[in-house]
C-alpha cells in the first residue's frame, strides 16, 4: 500500500474517532447538565445515537453511495427494516397487551384501563 | 468440583432413557470401534472431519440430519403409542418423561433434522449450482457444522445424563424460569440452541456472501436457479432472524442463572415479551426451513417436466416477498394472550397475505408440469405429493390466521396437525426429493427407484392416516401434549393416528433399505456422464461426484438454463465444445478448526449446563486459543496443477461424448 493510501485511510479512522467520541461525551453531557429543557433530553440522547450509528457506518464499516457498495445499502435498508418491525411491532404489541392484561397484582391499581369490563 | 453435577444426574429409575441411552452407547463404540480397528481412521480424519469442501460438509449435514431424524421419529412413536393406551389409564410414560419427550421431539425436529436437512442441500448444491469452486469462508462453513454437532451433542447428552426440558420445544417463562424449572433441562435447550443457533448464523453470513459474491462469470442475479434464489432468501432469513434467537436466549440464561428478571412477571419482567420475542425469531424460522425446499421443487418439477421453470421473474418476486413478509406476522402464535381486536387483526390480514405468494408458486409449478413430458420418477412424486399435501395445511393456515377461529383452535391437536402438515408435506418431502434428486451427484449412483415409490407412498398414507384424525380430534375439543385422557370419543381417532405412524415407520424402513440396495447394486445405478436426469442447471455439467474444485474451468453462464443451452449447442453440433485450456486451482486447505471449536463449545456448554466453572473456563480458553491457531495459519491452499485438472476433466469429457454418441445413434 502506499504511504499516501495508508494516511488517508487512517485519518478517516481517525476522523471517525474524534466524531464517535464527541457523540459519546456529548451524551453525558446533556443528560448531566439542564443546558436544554428536561423532557427533551431522551430525544436528544435518541439523535446522538442515531448519529453514532451512522458515524459507525460510514467511518469504519466504510458504507457508501459508490456503485459497488449497492449490496451492503441493501444489506443495511433490510437490517434496518427488520429492526424497525422487531422494536415497532413488540412495542405496539406489548402496549395492548399491558392495556388489556394488567398483571393479577396491578390490577387492583389505580391506573387500571380498558380491556376487561 | 463438578458443580451440580453428581450420580444423582443419572436417571437409574427410568429404564426406558437408560437403555436407550445404552444402546445409543453400543451402537456408538460399534461404529468407532470399526473405523479405528479397521485402519479408516486416518481417512475420516482427513477426508471428512477435517475437510472444508462445501460438498464433504454437506454429506455430512445431510447424514446428521437422517441420524437425528431416527431419534426424533422414536420420540414420535412414543408420544402415539402413549395416547393409544393411555384412555383412561396412566399408559407406559410417566408425566416428567412424557414431558421432556414431546420438548426433545420439538426441538430436535426442527433444529437437528430439518435445518441442517436443509443447510446440508444447499451446502452441496449452492456453489455447484453458481458455478464456482467452494462457499465465500470454507473454514467457517466447517466451523458451523460441528457447532451444529455440539447443540444435538448436548440435547442427546440430557437423555442419561440429568433430564431435558418439560415446558415444550420453546421455554415458554414463566415456566422455564429457575422457580418452576429449577432442574437443568431448560439450561440443556439454552446453552444447546446458543450454540448451534451460532453455527447457524455463520452458515447464513457465509451463504448469503457467496451468493451475492461469487457467481460464475456471466450468473447476474435473474440468472441463477431458482434453489439459489430461495437460499438466498432462507439465509437473509438467517442472517435477520438467529440474532434474536440468541438475544432471548441470552436474557433467559441471565434470569435463570444471575436473578435477572426479564420475563420472570415479578419485579417488573414481562413473560409476554418473551413471547413475542421468540416468535419474531421463530416465524422467520418457518420460512427458513420452507423456502429452501420450495427451490427444490422448483428444479426437480422443471427437470422432470422437461421444461424451464414456468414464471420464472413471479417465482423470484413471491421468495422475495415471502421473505420480507415472514417478518409481519409472528403475533399469529399468540392471537390469544391479549393483544386485543387491533393488534389481532393486522397481524390476522398478514398472515392470510402471506399464502398469496404461496399461491403464486404452486400455480407455477402446475403451468411449469402443465404441457411438459412428465417422468414420474421418486424426486417428483415427491414433489406432487408435497403439492397437494401442502396445500391442504396451507388452508388450514389461513383458517388458523384468523383470530377468531384461533381462539377456539390454539393449542388443540388442530393446530398439531396444521404444523405437521406443512412441516412434513413442505419441507420434509422437499428435503427428500432432494436427496433423491441429488444423491448421484453426491456419490456417482442413483439411489433405487422402487424402493424410493415405496418410500414415498407409505409416508404420503402415513402422514393422512396420522394427522388427519388429529384434526379430528382437535375439532373435538382435544388439546395437545396430554399424557392421559377420558375422552372415548377420541379414542378410535388416536388408534388410527397410531397406525399412521406406524406407516411412516414403515416408510423410513424402505428408505433405510433403499440406502442399502443402492449401495449394493452402486455399479447396476451409476450414473456415468454426471447428469441422470438430463438436468438443466450447472451441477450437472460436471462429474459425479464432482472433483475436489467442482469445475475444471468456470463455467461461461449466457442465460437462464446455463447447461441446457451447452447440451442444445452440443446437439446441434453434434460435438462437445473443444477442450478448455487449464490453469492450476486453488483448493483451501483442510483444517482441524471447527471439530476442535466444537470440542471446546461442548465443554463450555455442558459446564454452564451443570455450573462447573472451572470447565467452562478451559472451554472458553481453548476455544480463543483455536481462533488464534487458526488465525495465525501458514498455509491457507492446496494448489492442484494444470496436468492433473486436465487429466480429471478428460475423464468426465470422455463420459459425456459417448453419451451423446450413444444418444445420436439411437435418433
Amino acid at each position: 500500500m502506499e504511504g499516501a493510501d495508508v494516511w488517508s485511510s487512517v485519518r478517516t479512522y481517525l476522523i471517525g474517532l474524534a466524531l464517535a467520541a464527541m457523540l459519546t461525551a456529548g451524551s453525558f453531557w446533556i443528560s448531566s447538565t439542564g443546558v436544554i429543557y428536561g423532557p427533551g433530553v431522551p430525544v436528544a440522547l435518541i439523535v446522538f445515537a442515531l448519529a453514532q450509528i451512522g458515524v459507525h457506518l460510514v467511518f469504519f464499516l466504510h458504507l457508501t453511495t459508490a456503485p459497488d457498495n449497492v449490496n451492503n445499502a441493501m444489506a443495511l435498508a433490510f437490517g434496518v427494516l427488520v429492526v424497525v418491525l422487531l422494536i415497532g411491532g413488540t412495542l405496539w404489541i406489548m402496549m395492548h397487551m399491558n392495556a388489556n392484561m394488567m398483571p393479577m397484582g396491578a390490577a387492583h391499581g389505580p391506573h387500571m384501563h380498558g380491556g376487561h369490563p | 468440583m463438578l458443580g451440580k453435577l453428581s450420580l444423582a444426574a443419572i436417571p437409574l429409575d427410568q429404564p426406558i432413557p437408560l437403555a436407550a441411552g445404552a444402546l445409543v452407547g453400543v451402537v456408538l463404540l460399534c461404529i468407532l470401534g470399526w473405523i479405528v480397528l479397521a485402519g479408516h481412521l486416518p481417512y475420516v480424519w482427513r477426508e471428512w472431519i477435517t475437510s472444508v469442501d462445501h460438498k464433504r460438509i454437506g454429506i455430512m449435514y445431510v447424514i446428521f440430519a437422517l441420524v437425528m431424524l431416527l431419534r426424533g421419529f422414536t420420540d414420535a412413536m412414543m408420544m402415539r403409542s402413549q395416547q393409544a393406551l393411555a384412555f383412561d389409564a396412566p399408559g407406559y410414560l410417566p408425566p416428567e418423561h412424557y414431558n421432556q419427550i414431546f420438548s426433545a421431539h420439538g426441538t430436535i425436529m426442527i433444529f437437528f433434522v430439518a435445518m441442517p436437512f436443509m443447510i446440508g442441500l444447499m451446502n452441496f448444491v449452492l456453489p455447484l449450482q453458481l458455478g464456482v469452486r467452494d462457499v465465500a469462508f470454507p473454514t467457517l462453513n466447517s466451523v458451523s457444522f460441528w457447532l451444529t454437532c455440539t447443540g444435538a451433542l448436548l440435547v442427546n447428552m440430557s437423555l442419561v445424563i440429568g433430564e431435558f426440558q418439560r415446558t415444550g420445544w420453546l421455554p415458554y417463562p414463566p415456566l422455564s424460569e429457575i422457580t418452576y424449572s429449577p432442574g437443568v433441562g431448560v439450561d440443556y435447550w439454552l446453552w444447546a440452541l446458543s450454540i448451534s443457533g451460532v453455527g447457524t448464523l455463520m452458515t447464513g453470513v457465509n451463504f448469503v456472501t457467496t451468493i451475492l459474491k461469487m457467481r460464475a462469470p456471466g450468473m447476474s442475479y435473474l440468472r441463477m436457479p431458482m434453489f439459489c434464489w430461495t437460499a438466498l432468501a432462507t439465509n437473509l432469513l438467517i442472517v435477520a432472524a438467529f440474532p434474536i434467537l440468541t438475544a432471548v436466549s441470552a436474557m433467559l440464561i441471565l434470569d435463570r442463572y444471575l436473578g435477572f428478571q426479564f420475563f420472570t412477571d415479578t419485579a417488573g419482567g414481562n413473560s409476554m415479551l418473551f413471547m413475542s420475542l421468540i416468535w419474531a425469531w421463530g416465524h422467520p424460522e418457518v420460512y427458513i426451513l420452507i423456502l429452501p425446499a420450495f427451490g427444490i421443487f422448483s428444479e426437480v418439477v422443471s427437470t422432470f417436466s422437461g421444461k424451464p421453470l414456468f414464471g420464472y421473474r413471479s417465482m423470484v418476486l413471491a421468495t422475495m416477498a415471502i421473505c420480507m413478509l415472514a417478518f409481519m406476522v409472528w403475533l399469529h402464535h399468540f392471537f390469544t394472550m391479549g393483544a386485543g381486536a387491533d393488534v389481532n387483526g393486522v397481524f390476522g390480514i398478514m398472515s392470510m397475505v402471506i399464502a398469496v405468494p404461496t399461491g403464486v408458486k404452486i400455480f407455477n409449478w402446475l403451468f411449469t408440469m402443465y404441457g411438459g413430458s412428465v417422468r414420474m420418477s421418486a424426486a417428483m412424486l415427491w414433489s406432487i405429493g408435497f403439492m397437494l399435501t401442502f396445500v391442504i395445511g396451507g388452508m388450514t393456515g389461513v383458517l388458523l390466521a384468523i383470530p377468531p377461529v384461533d381462539f377456539v383452535m390454539h393449542n388443540s391437536t388442530f393446530l398439531v396437525a396444521h404444523f405437521h402438515n406443512v412441516i412434513i408435506g413442505g419441507v420434509l418431502f422437499g428435503a427428500f426429493a432432494g436427496y433423491t434428486y441429488w444423491f448421484p451427484k453426491a456419490f456417482g449412483f442413483r439411489l433405487h427407484e422402487g424402493w424410493g415409490k415405496a418410500a414415498f407412498w407409505c409416508w404420503q398414507i402415513g402422514f393422512w392416516l396420522a394427522f388427519g384424525p388429529l384434526y379430528v380430534t382437535g375439532l373435538d375439543g382435544m388439546t395437545r401434549r396430554l399424557q392421559h385422557y377420558d375422552v372415548a370419543e377420541w379414542r378410535p381417532w388416536l388408534l388410527v393416528a397410531l397406525l399412521g405412524a406406524i406407516t411412516i415407520l414403515a416408510g423410513i424402513a424402505c428408505q433405510v433399505v433403499q440406502l442399502v440396495v443402492s449401495i449394493r447394486h452402486r455399479d447396476a445405478l451409476r450414473d456415468m456422464t454426471g447428469d441422470p436426469w438430463d438436468g438443466r442447471s450447472l451441477e450437472w455439467s460436471t462429474a459425479s461426484p464432482p472433483p475436489t474444485f467442482n469445475f475444471a474451468v468456470l463455467p461461461d453462464v449466457h442465460g437462464e438454463e446455463p447447461y441446457w443451452s451447452v447440451k442444445e449447442r452440443a446437439r446441434g453440433q453434434h460435438t462437445l465444445p473443444a477442450a478448455p485450456h487449464y490453469e492450476a486451482i486453488e483448493v483451501p486447505h483442510n483444517s482441524p478448526t471447527g471439530f476442535v471449536c466444537a470440542f471446546f463449545a461442548t465443554l463450555i456448554g455442558f459446564a454452564m449446563i451443570w455450573h462447573i466453572w472451572w470447565m467452562a473456563i478451559t472451554g472458553l480458553v481453548g476455544a480463543y486459543a483455536t481462533f488464534v491457531v487458526f488465525a495465525w495459519r501458514d498455509r491457507t491452499e492446496d494448489e492442484i496443477p494444470a496436468a492433473r485438472v486436465a487429466e480429471i476433466d478428460a475423464a468426465n469429457r470422455r463420459a459425456r461424448n459417448e453419451a451423446l454418441r450413444e444418444m445420436e445413434y439411437a435418433s
